[in-house]
């Protein structure tokens, strides 16, 4: 069951996303940054962290879940930390996905040219 | 016949293929929605390999950004991007290939401000308006902490 969940709401996110795209327009990069925003927002309103326990991955590997993780991350350092939190509660809960982002990233463009045009 | 602005619209309108909205919506839910599986399946992959929950929440969008990473690399991610649209992007994975692609195409600009600069053109700003978001609800949350 967890498998369906997280193909149905993973998907219907995208859907929504696709919907945006073809609807207006936007650029894709837009698109990615809303939804980051959205993660966020979500949220700290608190609907997100049940669609997590819902959905798993299906809610963590959208990019509005890098907005999730940034603001639960955000969240705990200021309870642990107080305003400190503020600072470094985003950064250390995203920590090792951007390293790898930024690591990945940079080796595979060093190693591989574009394919088409 | 002849041509003014109100036959001309219901001209192009015929003219234009079938908004492909729907087949488009269709491919970005089965893509997103399987990335999204192997995602699932990375995490039950790791627990049953042993690790705990927090690591667990660290490993999987790792493995998932050096999988976007290399599909990028070897040409595989774009093409099925071209297919998936928001099916492709959305995903973890479509971050990464937001720094590889950018990155490699800028490769012939050098290392610093070609390969360096360029990879963040669209992962940057997620990063930055992610970070802001996320500070400024850290700021209200702190504030309702301390007065309640």
């Amino acid at each position: 069951m967890d498998y369906l969940y997280a193909f149905l709401i993973g998907g219907a996110i995208c859907v929504i996303a696709q919907v945006l795209i073809d609807k207006t327009k936007l650029a894709p990069a837009k698109i990615v940054v809303l939804f980051v925003t959205m993660g966020v927002l979500l949220t700290s309103v608190g609907v997100y962290q049940p669609l997590v326990e819902f959905a798993g991955a299906g809610a963590t590997v959208p990019i509005t879940g890098f907005g999730y993780s940034l603001a639960k991350g955000v969240e705990n350092a200021v309870r642990q930390n107080g305003w400190l939190g503020i600072f470094t509660g985003g950064f250390t809960a995203s920590a090792g996905g951007v390293a790898a982002a930024v690591f990945f990233g940079y080796i595979f463009s060093l190693i591989s040219n574009p394919k088409m045009k | 016949m002849s041509i003014n602005k109100s036959n001309y619209d219901e001209y192009v309108k015929k003219k234009t293929p079938n908004s492909p909205i729907l087949k488009n919506c269709i491919k970005a839910f089965f893509v997103g929605g399987a990335i999204c599986v192997i995602g699932q399946a990375i995490t039950d992959l790791c627990i049953m390999l042993g690790a705990g929950m927090t690591e667990v929440k660290i490993i999987t969008p790792i493995i998932l950004i050096f999988l976007g990473s290399l599909l990028t690399g070897l040409g595989v991610y774009d093409k099925l991007g071209k297919h998936a649209g928001g099916g492709s992007i959305i995903p973890i994975t479509g971050f990464a290939n937001s720094i590889v692609s950018s990155a490699m195409e800028f490769k012939k600009e050098g290392y610093v401000m070609g390969v360096g600069a360029k990879m963040f053109t669209i992962a940057g700003p997620v990063i930055v308006y992610g970070v802001v978001a996320s500070m400024i609800y850290g700021f209200i949350y702190w504030i309702v902490n301390i007065v309640f």
